[in-house]
């Protein structure tokens, strides 16, 4: 007796939480995976029409484009802000002065948010840059970069700017759990500090670059804010992300349920790569 | 011998990549500084004169009040909230993992993670106003319960290193797990709750996805929904638009400066959990 009312309280405490989150979270899931086979604009009738629609998107060259453009932005950007944040991490590691103030610094665009800044962003490449290019006479620079085909950069550099606040933080915490010892050791054997940061501190905060390197990806695949604030979308199309367009076009083209096939393609890109990396870097990984 | 000296390299990298992080926001606090004959002549250099006049503005043209407190009341609510449901599910997970009930419900969560937004937007906004929820209320909720699958991952690694002697000796004594938990277990959470608490705050503050696909009403608009949403009038006068960003950031710009030690603490257990 006393047993069942212990276990009453506990599915008392879950069950009412579980069964929101399935409201909420679950079944509007399922419900874009259910349109995804229809034909439904929104309003009217609905039709069950197969796999039309995925058959569709893999025809449709914006759709196409979104996806290369999202998985090239994504890949470049987790890399670079990787490797940006472990070179911060790295350094503010080190013996420096004033290393309190260096990490409040670097920490701080994580709690400013990403659409604001990038309206700031925006500012700075259609005004700021191509005024003190022109006072310089630097004519690559004199033009808006987000107008170009190179606005893929400037997204590139305000996700940067901001994400490497996340990951320098893992990484600083990764690193300061390596003793120094170890480091003391690899010195004695004459180990350079190249083969020191290869040998000794690179596998062992291994687990620290798998989890950034997942949640990274995770994140920049996933890119919108910066995109609706700094491009939208252009010139062109040419920087339409996924979720861009499937918030464009499903909310206000009468694309409901083709963009819900296109988000059910979405999710199984995103599993796909969460898993392809766990495999790949978990590989890498060393205990102490 | 040799740590003992300061590296000349690494203080350089860093005091490069500081100027970068700070460039831009020294360029909209100058922009924001100048009236706009001045904003003409020089972006960067300092105001002349300093023209106060862009922020009061700027205030009334955003309503800028109204977004604070839509945004203050969503944020504070979605704080408490799922500090008090979220560490109590985790809780009844965490002391059961050996039952496959719980052991279910967590994986579940867990791989909710995965599930990107994109898929459940569609149909939301639909559910949602068909309840009557597509408004601030409904948004608190969905900040609640979608925080749960990495809340719940960081609660229950916690939970599990807090001995069960304590509860088992209160549960003797005849305290209902109810009790245990709201008068013993809680309070030891607090560290853990004000990671939540900083993620959260963080979070729903800055988002922009979820409110603009939920707030129909411009009078729930939150802080950068009005932003968004007001951003065409200003293709003319940035000095205002400046002030309006600045605005904006300020209210998290002030809590971190004050407590950055706390969030930058909470932030790092949060993740390594």
């Amino acid at each position: 007796m006393k047993l069942l009312r212990r276990y009453t309280m506990y599915l008392l405490m879950t069950v009412p939480i579980v069964a929101l989150f399935f409201y909420f979270h679950t079944l509007p899931a399922l419900t874009g995976m259910y349109y995804s086979f229809t034909n439904w604009s929104g309003f009217g009738s609905i039709q069950w029409v197969g796999l039309k629609n995925f058959i569709g998107l893999f025809q449709d060259p914006q759709v196409m484009h979104s996806y290369l453009f999202t998985l090239e932005f994504a890949a470049v950007t987790t890399i670079l802000v990787n490797v940006i944040s472990l070179l911060i991490a790295l350094a503010l590691n080190a013996k420096i002065f004033l290393s309190k103030t260096f990490k409040a610094i670097f920490f701080m665009p994580y709690v400013l948010g990403t659409l604001v800044v990038s309206y700031i962003f925006n500012y700075l490449f259609s005004n700021v840059i191509p005024t003190i290019a022109t006072q310089f006479h630097w004519t690559a620079l004199t033009q808006n970069l987000l107008g170009t085909q190179y606005a893929w950069l400037g997204i590139v550099i305000v996700a940067c700017w901001q994400g490497a606040a996340f990951n320098t933080i893992l990484y600083l915490a990764g690193l300061q759990t390596i003793p120094e010892d170890v480091y003391e050791a690899a010195m004695i054997d004459g180990a350079s500090a190249w083969r020191r940061f290869w040998g000794v501190t690179f596998p062992l905060i291994a687990p620290f670059f798998t989890i950034n390197m997942v949640l990274a990806a995770k994140t920049y695949l996933q890119v919108f804010d910066q995109i609706v604030a700094l491009t939208n979308g252009g010139p062109g199309n040419l920087t339409q992300s996924v979720s861009f367009l499937i918030y464009t076009n499903g909310f206000s083209g009468g694309e409901l349920a083709y963009q819900s096939a296109n988000a059910v393609v979405f999710l199984l890109l995103l599993l796909i790569v969460a898993l392809v990396q766990l495999r790949f870097l978990q590989r890498r990984e060393v205990q102490l | 011998m040799r740590r003992s000296k300061i590296n000349i390299p690494a203080m350089i990298f860093l005091i490069i990549g500081a100027i970068f992080i700070l460039f831009p926001l020294y360029m909209a606090i100058m922009v924001s500084l100048k009236n706009p004959q001045e904003l003409g002549q020089s972006i960067l250099g300092w105001p002349s004169k300093i023209f106060w006049s862009n922020f009061p503005n700027a205030m009334a043209a955003t309503h800028y009040w109204q977004a604070f407190t839509n945004s203050f009341i969503i944020t504070a609510c979605a704080v408490i909230l799922t500090i008090l449901t979220n560490s109590m599910v985790a809780y009844a997970i965490a002391r059961n993992m050996h039952k496959r009930f719980f052991r279910y419900i967590y994986f579940y969560f867990f791989a909710a993670m995965f599930v990107p937004f994109p898929i459940i937007m569609l149909p939301l906004v639909r559910q949602m106003s068909h309840i009557g929820l597509a408004n601030q209320w409904g948004l608190i909720i969905l900040y609640v319960v979608y925080g749960i699958s990495f809340n719940v991952f960081v609660y229950v690694g916690y939970l599990r290193s807090i001995p069960m002697e304590l509860e088992e000796a209160a549960l003797v004594d005849g305290a209902s797990r109810w009790r245990i938990f709201w008068q013993i277990i809680f309070p030891l959470l607090a560290p853990i709750n004000a990671t939540i608490g900083i993620i959260t705050a963080i979070w729903a503050w800055n988002d922009f996805l979820l409110p603009l696909v939920m707030l129909g009403d411009p009078g729930q608009f939150t802080l950068p929904l009005q932003q968004y949403a007001l951003q065409g009038q200003y293709s003319t006068n940035y000095s205002e638009a400046f002030a309006s960003y600045l605005m904006a950031l300020l209210p998290m710009l002030l809590i971190y400066v004050i407590a950055q030690k706390w969030i930058i603490n909470g932030v790092t257990k949060g993740a390594i959990k």
